[in-house]
């Protein structure tokens, strides 16, 4: 708990600092603010007593001789720049407090999105993504209003509490015990009120969360509804809810009433007893008319600040979970870079050297060695489950082997810079993520340099500039996200043209043509050898056809290399390369006298 | 997003809603009353505060203090009785309302036919339902009441004044317009640079989106410090847009509170001299500059309702839209007088289902216009026969399904059930004959005897039971520590979508269905589960009218009419065996079929 409590002073503090002199300059201008108040409400005092009510005694020798008028215009003039001058504290506050505020978020907004980006691949797959992003959005939001808000407002109350007490006290000490008597218990039983509601508040953000789910389970299940015909059902079981949760709000309401019109009466009582204590004190003669203006206008000014507090007080509680929630990304182990890096010629040999892996204990690769000639060209086969994805993880180095080593070119891929090493090692999921933006650009998301005919050609070679063709923005088609949805085939094909375009020594493509068509599949495989130069190149498959061509296959069976070999003589050795292949016979066949 | 189009307030919307709202007419009438007399209260305070200035203080005397106090409390009575009242209303108005709207919203929804859930995403209708209903109906309960408090207040406040002392009130209302044309000003700038602000804020999100669900090809690609760069230039541009927005604010809240406190020192001014010459008292000229200071921050406030209420004009439009909408499939009057709608059906009046099926001259297409699915299209489809959909991902197999469901209706032609057009009998009828089982199997939240029982909630815990044996959908139950009373979580997503696709089954078996439709699973299953799928097809379709979109083979087999599409076209039918005889795309598909489905039973 303690030491919980003092990650979370160090997360703010951090970020606090790019904020910080907007945020002393802001604070500084709000007691500047409070003051020049205080001192417009005193003019106001020092008209009435002094030039009105002409008790002239108190001047100061240097306006003794003025007339009353002259007096009168003075501290007019006075208050007119008295006001000018709040005009100037109140811009400086309001400026430089959302500067502060901007600092602080974007500080918080970048490190979260840099630590999200440079955590291991593990975590990304461990951690649903919804999560994260409600996280970085709404937790970030959260945090920003405690700061930003709440602490401002704290301050600020904090603030004009104490300069109106100090400016009542200075004035007169009866009417400022009247004046605060109500303060204390305003402020508390607000606090203790809100603190009291928050776990109603709670009770009603559910029954809007499980009033929200009915909808959506509705609407996203249309069509079950639809073919079981249970309209009225789902009809009743919505208005359960919609009653359920409309019936809490409304008894929240009746407590809110309740706490909202005790808050007016106290504030109401708390000026009637000002105003007849000051009456009673004028009449006697103890105080001045003047004075007992100023606190009639303190009181009033105090009055929503003071009620407000209690809420800003049991608010803030609030900002410890969502901190909690963004200190579990931020503490989150990143990535280690390798020490002492060694660079590996990445054009050398591939070799898994007795690789076993396992993922949560459940191995996935067990005694795995192989070795790629440089340049030469690699097949894996296999089904679900049988580990295949998996080698073109640990060969970028998002895992690494549990026992046994990698090496490139020599070098222990442990050795190795890992950025460096994915540069040179262009992986194609099977399910490939594209940017919002355009095909360009995602094409050349990792080469900005890239000419659009070196693009148009990786395109080509990924049989998708005819795709590209079709769309009425071309290359400048927006896609993703915010642009337009492509099929899961042109999908792959992009993450192929843009892992073409890298130039990569080393490209893995995992089952990356799944979900094109058979023709383009075809297609692509005739050109890729040639669109990839003297790449080292690993595919991965479970269609033979994609496969046939490499200078040696491994099949995969539940992690462990079953056969190994050419096309040629795993088809003789009859096992189940073999089997594969004659079923799916037909294409594989046609294919071989076609190419051939 | 939505809030970039540019508004402006029209009725025409409101009343589309109006036929909701005005159920609560006399809570909106009581909310704008009692407003009206708080804002009576609030101008009359500073007055009677004023009062004590010359009738004691400067008379010197406590005489008439008590009544002087009763009157005050009386004061405060009224002005918590109407505090409550206001309260009460806008409390209730606001949830009464947005639960009717909501109501009303979700009952249109169930209205309307699949053309518009096709086009149109979950998260889009949810938002119309819960957070575009709450807005418009907040507004409604609290904006329009405050507005109408902030006129009447400042309407009170003006004629106070020049009751008091009309010169004095002058100094003050010639400030009036240059205050409103300030705020006007401000006003414009502070949307426009607050949409700039929730632009980037969306980007902000966006940014976080792609950052984190391509988190996995960044790093494969090793885009993370480039992808960091363009991140920090999208907060950059947040932040910028939030300090403008900022320093706008900065220059018009002071300004507005520069104009009360340059107000209240001329009122100082004029007043003094008033009272020196003895024109005034004392106590007048405190209430003014009271008044002085207070005044122009209603001014803003208003302004700030004003423009608020007319942000959500879009909030209004979207539901207003919704809420007219009318479904393209819908039975006719006659039909539903005769077997009920929806809501209310009519059961002694429904025939049993045979389950024979006829396609007569059907021509189809989905968008008007748009290119014809089906064209001229015939098929018999006896009781008890089965007829797969076969052909590529996206070639549009669903049509066929859709028609016989009457989710959509042919262009042309016609669909009979048991020789008698569909459009003959109503929705529901038809819909309780069919057991439905969708690729992706679709769950509600609750218990997996309630996700069973959700076609026929009459059945028993044994017909449930048994259901779920028939598809052996009951070894999910057996693994659970509470059986068949486990939560399955929102959308089912406690279980696996092997255990989802079973227990869909057992749901459709339940309903004992004369009509079985059934979208297979291409999703990869492991192979335990997919044999047991594949027993729990056959149980379903035995002896039952079944149109299955099929992906396995064996179900292709011993269907009595395979259907092949392609690009949305029937372009082969037939039986297995005819369709292999002809060489064409089938042959092609079920080759390449064959090989996965032997490839596993290989492996296994």
């Amino acid at each position: 708990m303690k030491k919980n409590f003092k990650q979370k002073a160090r997360l703010l503090a951090h970020h606090l600092r790019p904020a910080a002199s907007a945020l002393v300059l802001g604070l500084a201008a709000v007691l500047a603010g409070t003051l020049l108040r205080t001192l417009f409400t005193q003019i106001i005092r020092f008209t009435v007593d002094t030039v009105l009510m002409g008790e002239t005694e108190s001047l100061p020798a240097a306006l003794a001789g003025l007339d009353v008028g002259r007096l009168l215009a003075l501290a007019c003039g006075l208050a007119a720049l008295t006001s000018l001058a709040q005009f100037a504290a109140g811009f400086a506050q309001d400026a430089s407090l959302p500067v502060g505020s901007e600092r602080f978020v974007k500080s918080l907004r970048d490190a979260l999105y840099s630590h999200i980006q440079r955590l291991p691949y593990s975590w990304h797959v461990q951690n649903p993504t919804g999560d994260i992003i409600q996280r970085c959005t709404a937790d970030v939001e959260v945090v920003r209003t405690f700061i930003m808000d709440q602490m401002i407002e704290l301050v600020s109350t904090i603030f004009l509490i104490a300069v109106y007490m100090a400016a009542m006290l200075a004035m007169d000490v009866r009417m400022s015990l009247v004046a605060m008597a109500f303060v204390p218990g305003i402020v508390l039983y607000s606090a203790l009120f809100f603190k009291k509601a928050a776990s109603r508040y709670t009770e009603c953000d559910e029954a809007e969360g499980a009033l929200s789910t009915v909808v959506q389970e509705n609407l996203t299940g249309v069509r079950v509804v639809r073919a079981f015909g249970r309209e009225r059902a789902e009809l009743e079981k919505f208005r359960k809810k919609n009653e359920h949760y409309t019936n809490l709000w409304l008894s929240l309401g009746a407590t809110l009433s309740n706490f909202w019109t005790l808050g007016d009466l106290m504030s109401m009582t708390q000026v009637l007893c000002v105003v007849v204590t000051g009456v009673v004190l004028c009449v006697r003669g103890e105080l001045s008319l003047g004075t007992y203006l100023a606190f009639v206008s303190y009181t009033r000014q105090l009055t929503w600040p003071v009620r407000s507090l209690g809420r800003v007080i049991s608010e803030m509680s609030k900002a410890g979970v969502s901190m909690d929630r963004l200190l579990y990304i931020l503490e989150s182990k990143e990535e280690q870079p390798t020490e002492n890096p060694i660079a590996a010629d990445l054009r050398g040999d591939i070799c898994f050297d007795h690789v076993s892996f396992a993922y949560e204990h459940k191995p996935v690769l067990r005694d795995v060695s192989f070795t790629v000639r440089g340049g030469g060209t690699l097949g894996i086969l296999g089904g679900t489950g049988s580990g295949k994805s998996t080698i073109a993880l640990l060969l970028a180095r998002l895992y690494d082997p549990d026992e046994g080593s990698i090496r490139i070119g020599g070098v222990d891929l442990r050795q190795m810079d890992a950025s460096a090493l994915r540069r040179g090692v262009g992986v194609v999921l099977q399910e490939p993520f594209l940017f919002s933006r355009t095909l360009k650009e995602n094409i050349a998301i990792a080469r900005a340099d890239a000419s659009q005919e070196e693009i148009e050609q990786a395109a080509e070679a990924a049989c998708l500039s005819g795709a590209i063709a079709e769309f009425r923005d071309g290359y400048d088609t927006v896609v993703g996200e915010r642009g337009v949805t492509l099929s899961g085939g042109q999908k792959q094909r992009t993450a192929i043209a843009r892992t073409l375009l890298t130039g990569a020594p080393i490209m893995v493509f995992d089952d990356a043509l799944s979900a094109v068509d058979a023709k383009t599949d075809e297609a692509i495989r005739t050109h890729l050898r040639q669109a990839a130069g003297d790449a080292t190149l690993i595919l991965i498959a479970h269609r033979v056809a994609t496969l046939m061509r490499a200078d040696e296959i491994i099949v995969l069976e539940d992690g462990q290399i079953v056969e190994r070999g050419t096309h040629e003589e795993l088809m003789k050795l009859g096992g189940v390369y073999a089997r594969t292949a004659r079923a799916q016979g037909a294409g594989a066949g046609k294919e071989a006298t076609a190419h051939e | 997003m939505n809030e970039q189009r540019k508004t402006g307030f029209s009725l025409a919307p409101w009343r589309t809603l109006w036929p909701v709202l005005k159920r609560h007419a006399g809570l909106i009438a009581g909310a704008v009353g009692s407003n009206l007399v708080l804002a009576v209260t609030d101008f009359m305070l500073p007055l009677i505060q004023a009062e004590v200035v010359d009738r004691f203080i400067l008379a010197g005397t406590l005489e008439g203090l008590g009544g002087y106090m009763l009157k005050y409390l009386a004061l405060m009575a009224t002005e918590l009785v109407m505090l409550r009242i206001y309260f009460a209303c806008c409390m209730r108005l606001e949830m009464n309302s947005s639960r009717d709207l909501r109501d009303a919203v979700f009952v249109n929804l169930q209205r309307l036919s699949l053309d518009y859930y096709s086009v149109t995403s979950a998260g889009h209708s949810l938002s119309r339902v819960m957070s575009d209903t709450e807005r418009i109906c907040g507004m409604l309960a609290w904006r329009f009441p405050d507005i109408i408090w902030g006129f009447a207040y400042i309407l009170g406040v003006f004629v106070v004044m020049s009751t008091l002392s009309l010169p004095l009130a002058v100094t003050l209302i010639v400030l009036a317009p240059v205050v409103t044309l300030l705020t006007v000003y401000f006003q414009r700038r502070l949307i426009a640079l607050n949409r700039d602000v929730r632009a980037q804020h969306s980007k902000i999100t966006a940014g976080y989106n792609e950052g984190i669900m391509g988190a996995k090809t960044s790093k494969t690609m090793a885009l993370e410090r480039k992808l960091c760069g363009e991140f920090e230039q999208t907060t950059a541009a947040a932040a910028r847009a939030g300090i403008l927005h900022g320093r706008m604010r900065a220059i018009y809240v002071p300004l507005i509170v520069l104009c009360g406190a340059l107000a209240a020192s001329a009122t100082l001014l004029r007043g003094g001299r008033m009272v020196l010459e003895g024109s005034l008292t004392i106590g007048v000229l405190s209430a003014f500059t009271t008044y002085a200071l207070s005044l122009f921050q209603s001014f803003r406030q208003q302004a700030n309702g004003i423009s608020q209420a007319v942000s959500q004009q879009a909030c209004v439009e979207r539901v207003a839209e919704l809420m007219a909408r009318r479904p393209t499939v819908c039975d006719r009057p006659e039909v539903e007088a005769r077997y009920g709608d929806a809501f209310h059906p009519k059961e002694e009046n429904w025939e049993p289902m045979r389950g024979e099926v006829d396609f007569e001259d059907v021509s189809f297409h989905y968008e008007e216009g748009g290119e014809e699915v089906l064209s001229h299209f015939n098929l018999h489809v006896p009781a008890g026969a089965t007829v797969a959909i076969v052909g590529e991902t996206g070639a549009g197999k669903s049509t066929l399904v859709n028609l016989v469901c009457r989710f959509y209706e042919p262009t042309g032609g016609r669909v009979l059930i048991d020789g008698r057009d569909v459009r003959e009998r109503s929705q529901l009828w038809l819909h309780s004959h069919i057991g439905y089982v969708l690729q992706e199997p679709h769950l509600f939240s609750g218990t997996i005897r309630e996700n069973i029982r959700y076609g026929r909630p009459e059945a028993t815990d044994e017909e449930v039971e048994q259901a779920a044996r028939a598809v052996s959908a009951d070894r999910i139950a057996a693994k659970l520590e509470k059986g068949y009373d486990t939560d399955v979580g929102e959308c089912g997503d406690r279980l696996s979508t092997g255990e989802k696709q079973l227990i869909s089954f057992a749901r459709a078996i339940l309903v004992r269905p004369s009509l079985f439709v059934l979208d297979e699973a291409t999703s990869s299953v492991d192979t335990q589960t997919e044999q047991m799928i594949q027993q729990a097809t056959d149980t379903l379709m035995r002896g039952t009218t079944s149109f299955v979109i099929a992906h396995r083979l064996s179900t292709i087999r011993q269907a009595d009419t395979i259907l092949v599409i392609d690009h949305g076209r029937i372009v082969e039918q037939g039986t297995h065996e005819e369709l292999l005889e002809r060489k064409g795309v089938y042959e092609t598909l079920y080759t390449t079929q064959l090989s996965a489905q032997e490839r596993e039973t290989g492996k296994a």
